[in-house]
């Protein structure tokens, strides 16, 4: 097992650590987390490849983790935002209770 | 000449047609155009005999033709055309001249009838129709117009339809005619079959002369006859029905349903007539391969049914109580004489006493008109008598009627007509009986008359109206019928055979040399005295004797059978009703159940079978199809709320679904590059 | 491997078992941080030393703090009644395996594709490197980030606006 399929096994790991909380746990707000999660296993992965890969000087796996945490962030500030409009609607943030699209 | 004369039978048809568009109450203008275009045809009918006349005393023979081609059928064509010659000359003056004076008649006797302008209207179709008879050429003019004739008969017969009598009558006419008539049409048919012309006259090329007879004669057709006598005897058959010889003679005596012009002018002087016209019409036909001094075949039987008439007539006339049927039967037996002349001597004879019968036998229905009326539509003789003061005109013209049709010697017109026939038949070589029958015919003529006559005029008065004169309207005709039922016999006497010399044309010269026939003074002496037998006879029976209505008749209480029998006209009418009739009702039974239960059946069966085409077809419908469909649309609501319901709304189920099927995606494929 | 990364990883990992598992919430959150703050560790042990420390900067100095706010605005502090998981969380649980195995198997099987040469150099990346490559390779996805920040920035504020009372 080379350093770099560790780093990816991590990642992996946490990956499938994050769906599982975003895909079992009933507030909006855990399926966030499980979501913040499952990013950053995606930013581990791609420094990971940075390091691991050919020709590192050209920091595109670095660049791409930068972004992708930048962009993470906004999407975190944006879904919060979203989860607090919802519980002043429905009073809750359980997501089982909120099936008003529900056929 | 010959050209112009379509227009005799067409004006009295137009008359006709416009009299039909007339309101009824315009009564006066209806009689008016119907006398009116009888005027017209009159002259017109004068002016043609004018020329015949003329031509005939420059000693040639007129026979003038005018024919066009009608219609075409095919390649064939089918010609009419008219005929002007001796023998049609001499029935366009009769038939218009009694005709316009039955019309006349007609005013005063139908004044009171409400359908007085539906009455000429008839009377100018049939007197056109039969005019048109009379100066066909074409063998199917002739025929078209003899059907129109027939059917201005039945509309005639049965003028008072709402009387179920008269309109029985009417009927019976028609189709007793109508069975003569399909035997013409067969004759007709062959004639034209063989000799491949319609016209009686064309330039040597017509049916009635030389080369077509000659072809006629060599033809050979059923029983050894040649196509000439077969043609000859079913063209017979279709005159016999029209003028009543026996067997189909059963439609006359009913015919006098009809008012008294009707029976005056058509069953008496006219169309029954036609018969005898036709006849004379073809006598080269029937004459066709004649040996010298005997007879054909076809004229034979003309004889021999003709003589037979006569006397069969006459034996039930004499048992008759109603006065109009006495004449009817009259008209029988003497149209049996004409039939029986022609047979025998030929055209001149049997067409004289047509001629001549014409007069006096519408005189004598006129008369008995004017009776009726004057009796207040009394017709039994037991309830009428002593008229003889009462109606003394219509007495004496009725008188004059009566002696003509007896046969009084020299003065009348009917003893000269009817001797002359009696001479013929005594040279008939084929055998006497015709003969013995019409002589003792004649016997009876006399009788029933005298019987007639003593019941009506002498005696005393034994009915319940007060009998008077008729108006001038209906003397007069009477007046002027008579004169002619007597000067008439001037034409046909042996001293001056004028009428013989016109119809053959032959130079005729006035001598008393013409009684110097052998044998011509002793048959003049033996019917005179057979007629005053007779005579004597009836008034010594019946005289001025009144029996009552109840009583039996002098010769009833002596021979009752006999009497009964010719009372109900020797159940002639009873045999025909057990068999012909109904073997129809039977058949008419047969072709009702046919029509009604097996192609009714066969109708309502196929009308079944849609309707249950119809219910199948419904049921698919509603069942099948609807209830497939609706399955179908139920099965997708079902599947649609299927669907629906795996729709949760909640998010972490559809996360659920993405995370597997990306899960799915990336396991085909790495399958897929590893592969 | 050095035992360093042992406990890094399992520190790691550890944190973000925590973050899915406890029943608190502001427990999870703070879990999330030490899931966070270890990944920091992994990245600077990965000679990425910029993106770790953007890492501990970003993620745990505004995106935890931020969970930590939606957290206690959504009154989420309290101990929730009921069960914490969702209707039937076996599913889930499968789903997620399934996945790691998926992830699992592509890692194991494709490192034989991996040059041998793995043990490579460090990289000297400095800081005016990343600046240079941001200023000239990589300046259009930069604009376009910050485009898409400034859209967070006001979308974020306007979905948590109050609604105003009567209107719309």
């Amino acid at each position: 097992m080379t350093p770099l399929s560790g780093y990816l096994l991590v990642a992996a790991l946490l990956f499938a650590i994050g769906l599982a909380g975003a895909l079992t746990r009933r507030n909006a707000i855990l399926v966030l987390i499980g979501i913040e999660l499952m990013l950053n296993a995606a930013n581990l992965n791609l420094i990971a490849f940075w390091r691991y890969g050919p020709h590192p000087e050209a920091l595109t796996g670095m660049m791409f983790a930068i972004f992708s945490i930048a962009v993470a962030a906004a999407e975190a500030a944006v879904g919060l935002g979203l989860v607090i409009q919802i519980h002043r609607h429905a009073q809750t943030t359980d997501l089982d209770a909120i099936n008003r699209m529900k056929g | 000449m010959a050209g112009p004369l379509w227009l005799i039978p067409t004006v009295p048809i137009v008359a006709s047609g416009v009299i039909a568009l007339l309101k009824q109450p315009r009564r006066k203008l209806a009689s008016n155009l119907a006398i009116g275009s009888m005027v017209f045809s009159l002259l017109l009918s004068l002016v043609a005999f004018a020329h015949v006349l003329s031509g005939w005393m420059h000693g040639a023979l007129v026979r003038e033709t005018s024919n066009f081609t009608w219609i075409h059928v095919g390649t064939t064509p089918l010609d009419l055309g008219w005929v002007l010659d001796p023998l049609s000359a001499v029935m366009l003056v009769m038939v218009t001249f009694v005709g316009l004076l039955i019309f006349i008649y007609s005013t005063g006797y139908m004044a009171h009838d409400e359908n007085y302008t539906r009455f000429f209207c008839f009377l100018s179709l049939f007197a056109g129709a039969m005019l048109g008879v009379v100066i066909a050429n074409s063998i199917l003019l002739l025929f078209m117009c003899w059907e129109l004739v027939g059917l201005t008969s039945y509309l005639l017969i049965g003028f008072w339809y709402l009387k179920p009598s008269a309109a029985a009558a009417a009927k019976k006419a028609f189709l007793t005619t109508r069975v003569g008539d399909v035997f013409f049409l067969l004759g007709i048919v062959w004639l034209f079959g063989q000799t491949g012309t319609l016209l009686f006259y064309h330039g040597g090329a017509g049916s009635m002369e030389t080369h077509a007879l000659t072809a006629l004669l060599l033809e050979r057709s059923a029983f050894g006859l040649s196509a000439a006598t077969a043609i000859g005897l079913l063209i017979f058959a279709g005159a016999a029905g029209k003028s009543g010889q026996f067997p189909l003679h059963v439609w006359l005596p009913d015919a006098m349903e009809g008012p008294t012009p009707v029976s005056a002018l058509i069953h008496a002087a006219t169309m029954v007539a036609a018969g005898v016209y036709l006849i004379a019409r073809v006598y080269p036909l029937m004459q066709a391969g004649m040996p010298a001094g005997g007879t054909t075949t076809a004229l034979s039987v003309v004889t021999w049914v003709g003589a037979f008439t006569a006397l069969f007539a006459a034996l039930i006339a004499v048992a008759q109580n109603d006065i109009k049927r006495i004449l009817a039967y009259s008209t029988v037996s003497q149209l049996g004489y004409m039939m029986a002349g022609l047979g025998v001597g030929g055209v001149a004879v049997g067409m004289f006493h047509l001629i001549t019968h014409a007069f006096f036998k519408a005189l004598l229905f006129m008369g008995a008109g004017s009776v009726i009326h004057g009796c207040h539509e009394e017709q039994d003789v037991r309830r009428m008598g002593g008229l003889r003061s009462r109606m003394p005109l219509t007495f004496g013209t009725y008188a004059v009627g009566m002696m003509a049709l007896s046969g009084v010697p020299i003065l009348f017109s009917g003893f000269w007509s009817k001797d002359g026939i009696l001479e013929a038949a005594q040279h008939f070589r084929l055998s006497k009986g015709p003969f013995y029958m019409l002589v003792f015919g004649a016997l009876l003529t006399a009788f029933y008359m005298t019987r007639q006559v003593s019941y009506v005029f002498f005696g005393s008065y034994r009915g319940h109206a007060h009998p008077h004169e008729s108006p001038k309207s209906m003397t007069l005709p009477l007046a002027i019928l008579a004169f002619f039922a007597v000067a008439l016999g001037a034409i046909g006497t042996p001293a001056w055979p004028w009428f013989r010399g016109f119809l053959n044309s032959t130079p005729v010269a006035f001598g008393l040399s013409g009684f110097d026939e052998p044998g011509l003074l002793a048959l003049m002496g033996t019917s005179t005295v057979v007629v005053f037998i007779g005579l004597g006879l009836g008034w010594w029976l019946y005289g001025n004797k009144s029996p009552h209505a109840d009583q039996p008749d002098v010769l009833e209480a002596a021979a009752p059978p006999i009497w009964n029998a010719l009372r109900d006209r020797l159940y002639i009418d009873e045999f025909y009703g057990a068999t012909v009739i109904a073997f129809y009702w039977w058949w008419a039974k047969v072709a009702d159940w046919l029509d009604r239960d097996i192609w009714g059946g066969a109708v309502a069966g196929v009308s079944w079978l849609f309707k249950l085409g119809a219910r199948l077809n419904r049921f698919l419908d509603a069942n099948v199809v609807d209830g497939t469909f609706d399955k179908g649309c139920e099965e997708i609501s079902v599947g649609g709320g299927l669907l629906s319901r795996m729709q949760s709304g909640r998010v972490q189920t559809y996360l659920r679904l993405l995370a597997l099927a990306v899960v799915l995606l990336a396991v085909i494929l790495i399958w897929s590059s590893r592969a | 491997m050095s035992f360093v990364l042992y406990i890094l990883a399992a520190l790691t990992v550890a944190g973000g078992l925590a973050a899915v598992l406890l029943k608190n919430t502001v427990h999870c959150a703070l879990a999330l941080t030490v899931a966070f703050a270890g990944l920091a560790l992994l990245f600077l042990e990965l000679d990425a030393q910029f993106a770790g420390f953007a890492q501990i900067l970003i993620y745990i100095g505004a995106v935890a703090i931020l969970v930590v706010f939606a957290i206690l605005l959504t009154r989420g502090s309290e101990t929730p009644k009921g069960s914490a998981y969702s209707h039937s969380p076996l599913v889930g649980l499968v789903i997620a395996a399934c996945v790691f195995a998926v992830l699992g198997w592509a890692v194991l099987h494709s490192t034989a594709q991996l040059p041998p040469g793995t043990t490579s150099a460090t990289p000297t990346v400095t800081v005016a490197d990343i600046g240079n490559a941001l200023m000239t390779r990589y300046v259009l996805p930069l604009e376009i980030v910050a485009l898409l920040l400034t859209a967070a920035l006001i979308g974020a504020v306007i979905v948590a606006m109050h609604e105003k009372e009567g209107s719309r």
